[in-house]
């Protein structure tokens, strides 16, 4: 349960974010997490839950968005969609193909109140 | 009213951060960090024996282990007269980029060639952290089955080399199949070797050898 600890250098960056910008406090944040990143969204949030409590994102609601997997054929060239266990070429079938996406584990975006 | 604001930084942005700082350190000394993962139990402990003795008096080795509880682990290592670091994570199912920083302090690097990260047993969650390690070796053994890339794709999406391990077990192992974990791992993409070998009776241990040589040579130059 690796959530645990992701959730809370989540709950770090938000929280020197909104001391940067001198915000009151978040009242959202959103994420792009995609399925090789290794974090199960339902587990993150579960860690959210119990760690946002007593910080000024105590009431932010968290918006997870789930990115697609994407590749690029090195021998074809032909970029398509993938599942996470099965990153060869849709066209040709080579398994030399470079990641494009799937892997992100980002803060996107936060949302402040101020004054 | 709410004022969006864009951030688009990593999750794991503080723990990347200092994965960087224990790469230039390794650097620095001209050591090659090598990060064993496996699950509990595929003998990344015999592995590290039978590759301490192998190499000693060619290449110097220490070893960070990372164990939930005992040091039973590092206390095989240090019985081969190498200095091995426990760190016990307690509730943790992974190493971290500042646990391997806190462990340097008390880790010296001068005159080293390898070390070795032995992290804790799982497939999945210490897949997710840098730790500042030039090479991941992921061990599959083969109790465990041929279909583990498939399972856990994050993991050995992530190997520089996947070791199959427990090769003297395979006679009884009949559902167990070299070809069928290799086509598994290349359906990930990844190009890496795969290396067979029992460290226990010995068989394939030279080209796993050779792969760490090689490793110690590319950070030399």
């Amino acid at each position: 349960m690796h959530e645990l600890a992701i959730g809370r250098a989540l709950l770090d960056q938000v929280v020197v974010v909104a001391a940067q910008r001198r915000a009151r406090a978040v009242t959202g944040i959103t994420l792009q997490i995609g399925p090789l990143s290794g974090i199960e969204p339902a587990l993150l949030r579960a860690a959210y839950e119990q760690l946002r409590i007593d910080t000024v994102a105590e009431h932010a609601r968290l918006v997870i968005t789930s990115m697609p997997v994407r590749i690029r054929c090195d021998a074809c060239g032909t970029e398509s969609n993938a599942a996470a266990n099965r990153l060869v070429c849709a066209r040709c079938g080579s398994a030399h193909t470079i990641l494009l996406g799937g892997d992100e584990m980002l803060i996107e975006s936060v949302d402040l109140i101020f004054g | 009213m709410a004022v969006p604001v864009k951030v688009m930084h990593g999750l794991l942005a503080e723990n990347d951060r200092i994965a960087r700082h224990n790469r230039e350190h390794f650097d620095r000394h001209g050591v090659v960090a090598i990060n064993l993962m496996s699950s509990p139990g595929a003998g990344k402990t015999a592995l590290l024996e039978a590759s301490i003795e192998a190499l000693r008096g060619e290449l110097d080795v220490a070893v960070i282990v990372g164990d939930l509880e005992t040091d039973n682990d590092a206390r095989r290592i240090r019985a081969r007269g190498v200095p091995a670091l426990q760190i016990t994570t307690g509730a943790a199912c992974h190493l971290d980029a500042a646990m391997i920083h806190d462990a340097l302090h008390h880790t010296p690097l001068e005159g080293l060639d390898i070390l070795f990260i032995e992290n804790v047993g799982n497939l999945v969650c210490p897949a997710s952290f840098d730790l500042g390690q030039h090479r991941n070796a992921v061990l599959l053994s083969v109790t465990e089955g041929d279909d583990k890339p498939a399972k856990y794709p994050v993991m050995f999406r992530a190997a520089d080399a996947m070791l199959v391990t427990k090769t003297d077990l395979l006679p009884c192992m009949e559902d167990f199949s070299e070809q069928r974990a290799s086509a598994a791992l290349r359906q990930l993409g990844n190009a890496a070797p795969v290396l067979p070998l029992s460290a226990r009776r010995g068989g394939g241990m030279d080209a796993w050898l050779d792969w760490l040589r090689a490793a110690k040579r590319e950070r030399r130059a």
